[in-house]
């Protein structure tokens, strides 16, 4: 096949289908599009009305809250995109981020990396859990996952009991990576930057990755197509484990206390971001970028609303307005489809 | 009275490369694949019984067989899907043994079905590279070389398709193509086409013929597998019929007519199996009048009068179902009348058609006819509730009663009323789908394929039970594509072929072949 890459040049056999025009085409059809907009107008009607929104101090803000909601999407839009879902990441990073506030109180001396290694590797045990459970027991994930996001925080709870970490307990160098910026941005935010990227090249450029958009396009053609889809999607659940306790330790330096209630109730948050960010819900498609836009977006919403001194209980329901506007978006894109469809069986008959 | 123009088989002729013989084994150039005597059972059913074919390279090799004659068991042990049972198996002269797809696509058979699966949201050009997308720099896959490839394929076949759209809302013949250019670029050397053209309109099939011709110049081996009778002479070089599960012969094209394959198709016994009790046709009770859909069904006109059996033959997707659908009111239909013992019939409320007296058995008993996790009784007295129920609430000792008087009238086979209906046979539950429409007391019983999956024991109890519905003055319409059982069963058989009726035959005039010819070619058959 490679030898075909020499062939001389093949017009794009679609009618109408230039060059130029295409990009732009292409542009106009990212399904990432409305959530870059939604964010852009976000930002300049509050930057608008409070200047101070984007100071230097605030744009900061902006991103740390984001940073953490950013990882954990990431990693949900790979089970996402398998027609999978993993509802136990909040229990995960509180586990996770418990584990990190007791090495450090046992462990005064342990190099930080290490603390890494070890909550990535904990978060990567507890997805491989999930992943291990879906595939062989082949019950959905939805199901499996809301058993163990009580699990998990049962765990949590027996293991912290009335118990908390602070900040004090902590070396300093840990809490100032998400204090510290380089180029005006916090390190965790770059940390999580590098974790999208990389996340968004393996799920476009490789065929494994390409393979879980196959699986979650249609299941039955991919096992009849040979792919192996058991496999693929219990890697996605262990990859998504070890960026929640990524997420997890990540917690533990940016926050001040960590305990048995720890990341209650996010996964909500996570996966309302995956699907603003035109995750489609039903698998199939969607991107890693977009996701992590819809994280920024939902995070970006409440400090906004907060800037222009709407009241915290619209803030929710805001929220919700967005959610059900990605999936009317997603329903007019499918609908526009399906018309496209029967106009062009017409013309063949 | 059949006459076939074949201009393009003289392209073969000249080329003297691939000179394909007749006759199924030896004579000619060893063949690109061959199965001889491949077996397949599936529990007690039989699904292919002696599955022969060859195929040349260089040839349009045709696979015919009346509905249910293993076409599409033999296709899916090619594909590797089945495993058969025993059998010799052999692609470019060396033995095989597929335990998955991935291993006939490896041996070079590409399949490509009626409906072809692609995957949605991915682009055409992902679609055909799925799992071995060029890479480039990095390592990481080259959108730029697989759309690039993509369009030489494309450009090769002669087909515009846009490389880089998804492949959701292409049309079916889009799909097919893109198929085939994947099995082109995986170098395949079988290709194994199951009825392409079902779905296709007729510029689209001509466009999918060239492009077959194409590739038997080139040298692949086709294996076409169609219904249609003047697609089969006019494209294949050789034709293959099976029957009954057993390969039956192979002829060339040019050296065999209609006639005979179509003999050879049905050539059995019939008669015997099915004694129908002679019933006086009374009333009309259904009156059907020029009824059409358009791109369903076209001009529909007959009628079933009281005691009767009318059978509507043909092939699958000819349409019938669908009629049958549409009389009942679950479909709608853009013209024409349907009258219910001289009354017109409310179009699209099946809830009407119930009220006027009929009823729907449908083909298939599991998703439309039971409720398969629901006891006996109740699947029973579904039809029911109404008259059971005393001020809305269902009174369950009436139930029980008529289960139970039903059940026993059709000699239901089960432990318990209260026995889920999943833990039945097939014939069983055909069975508890009749009573639950006969403690209706219908005038009119549409029977979608009445013993579709049952065994041949309990196939002949059913048979006895709707002869003996007949024999009591109820009117049955009945939708088989099982030859023997129509010529079995039916005081007349209507023919459909592609959305109409071709003939209306006489339980005396009804032959094997004339359904046959009726249901295949245009030509034949018209009253």
């Amino acid at each position: 096949m490679s030898s075909a890459l020499d062939h001389k040049k093949v017009t794009p056999p679609a009618p109408g289908a230039g060059r130029g025009r295409g990009t732009l085409a292409s542009v106009l059809r990212l399904r990432e599009l409305p959530v870059l907009i939604a964010l852009a107008v976000l930002v300049l009607v509050t930057y608008l009305i409070n200047p101070l929104f984007l100071s230097p101090q605030g744009v900061k803000d902006l991103l740390l809250n984001a940073t953490i909601i950013i990882i954990l999407a990431a990693g949900q839009t790979l089970l996402i995109i398998t027609r999978n879902i993993d509802l136990s990441v909040g229990s995960m990073l509180g586990l996770v981020a418990f584990g990190t506030g007791s090495i450090f109180s046992s462990m005064p001396g342990i190099p930080i990396v290490a603390v890494f290694a070890i909550g990535m590797a904990f978060g990567a045990v507890l997805g491989a859990f999930n992943g291990i459970l879906v595939t062989v027991a082949k019950v959905p994930a939805l199901v499996i996952t809301l058993g163990t996001l009580y699990v998990f925080r049962g765990l949590n709870n027996a293991w912290a009991g009335g118990k908390q970490f602070f900040a004090g307990d902590r070396p300093d160098a840990f809490g100032a990576l998400s204090v510290d910026t380089l180029l005006g941005f916090p390190i965790i935010t770059l940390l999580a930057l590098a974790v999208v990227t990389a996340a968004a090249v393996y799920m476009s450029g490789t065929r494994p990755g390409r393979d879980l958009y196959a699986i979650g396009s249609d299941p039955d053609a991919a096992t009849a197509f040979g792919i192996k889809v058991s496999k693929r999607v219990f890697l996605a659940f262990l990859a998504n484990g070890a960026l929640a306790g990524l997420a997890g330790v990540l917690y533990a330096s940016r926050f001040n206390s960590v305990g048995a209630t720890t990341g209650t109730g996010m996964e909500l948050t996570v996966v309302a971001a995956a699907v603003v960010g035109g995750v489609a819900i039903f698998g199939g498609s969607g991107s890693v970028a977009g996701a992590a836009l819809g994280a920024l977006l939902l995070t970006t919403i409440t400090s906004s609303l907060t800037a222009l001194r709407v009241d915290k209980f619209w803030q929710q329901a805001i929220v919700g307005v967005l959610i059900l506007t990605a999936i009317i978006i997603e329903l007019v894109a499918s609908l526009r489809t399906a018309r496209k469809l029967r106009i062009s069986e017409a013309r063949n008959v | 009275m059949v006459q076939f123009i074949q201009p393009q088989r003289c392209g073969y002729l000249m080329q003297q490369t691939y000179s394909p013989r007749s006759g199924p084994s030896g004579e000619g150039p060893r063949p690109v694949l061959s199965l001889h005597h491949a077996a397949k059972t599936f529990g007690p059913v039989v699904a292919l019984a002696e599955g022969t074919i060859e195929i040349q390279a260089g040839e349009i090799h045709a696979l015919v067989g009346e509905n249910g004659a293993g076409k599409s068991t033999l296709v899916k042990i090619l594909a590797g899907l089945h495993h058969p049972d025993s059998g010799d198996f052999k692609v470019s002269g060396e033995s095989v043994q597929f335990r998955h797809v991935g291993d006939s696509k490896a041996a070079g058979i590409s399949v490509i079905y009626q409906e072809p699966t692609l995957f949605p949201d991915l682009t055409v050009a992902e679609n055909i590279f799925v799992g071995r997308q060029p890479k480039g720099r990095l390592g990481l896959i080259s959108k730029a070389a697989m759309v690039r490839e993509a369009s030489m394929l494309f450009e090769r076949l002669g087909v515009p398709i846009d490389p880089t759209r998804i492949a959701e809302g292409l049309s079916i013949a889009d799909q097919q193509i893109i198929e085939i250019a994947k099995a082109i670029s995986l170098d395949a050397k079988v290709l194994v086409m199951d009825e392409p053209t079902a779905a296709l309109s007729g510029v689209e099939v001509d466009r999918l013929f060239a492009v077959a011709r194409s590739l038997r110049d080139r040298g692949t081996g086709i294996l076409f597998i169609s219904h249609r009778f003047d697609e089969v002479f006019g494209l294949c070089d050789r034709i293959t019929v099976m029957r009954d599960g057993r390969y039956i012969s192979t002829h060339r094209t040019i050296d065999v007519a209609v006639e005979q394959i179509v003999r050879e198709m049905v050539g059995r016994d019939i008669g015997a199996l099915f004694p129908k009790v002679a019933a006086e046709a009374g009333d009309v009770v259904l009156q059907v009048e020029g009824l059409s859909r358009a791109g369903v069904f076209r001009d529909i006109s007959f009628e079933v009068r009281a005691g009767e059996i009318v059978a509507l033959a043909g092939l699958v997707g000819a349409g019938r179902t669908e009629v049958a659908r549409a009389v009942f009111g679950i479909d709608p239909y853009d013209a024409g009348e349907i009258r219910f013992e001289g009354r017109k019939l409310k179009a699209g409320d099946p809830q009407a058609a119930i009220t006027a007296g009929m009823g729907f058995v449908p083909e298939d008993r599991r998703k439309q006819g039971l409720v398969m996790n629901l006891s006996v009784a109740r699947n029973v007295t579904l039809t029911l509730r109404n008259k059971l129920a005393t001020a809305g609430l269902i009174n369950g000792a009436a139930e029980r009663r008529a289960a139970e008087e039903w059940s026993k009238r059709l000699q239901v086979k089960t432990g318990s009323q209260e026995h889920a209906v999943s833990t039945l046979s097939g014939g069983n539950q055909q069975k508890v789908v009749l009573a639950k429409w006969l403690a209706t007391d219908p005038r009119l019983l549409i029977i979608d394929e009445p013993t579709r999956g049952i065994d041949v024991g309990t196939k002949s109890e059913v048979h006895r039970l709707i002869s003996d519905l007949a024999g009591r003055g109820i009117a049955i319409l009945m939708i088989s594509s099982e030859l023997p059982e129509v010529l079995g069963m039916a005081d007349r058989v209507l023919v459909m072929r592609e959305g109409r009726i071709t003939a209306e035959l006489d339980r005396a005039d009804a032959s094997p072949e004339s359904v046959m010819h009726a249901a295949t070619s245009s030509a034949g058959g018209t009253p």
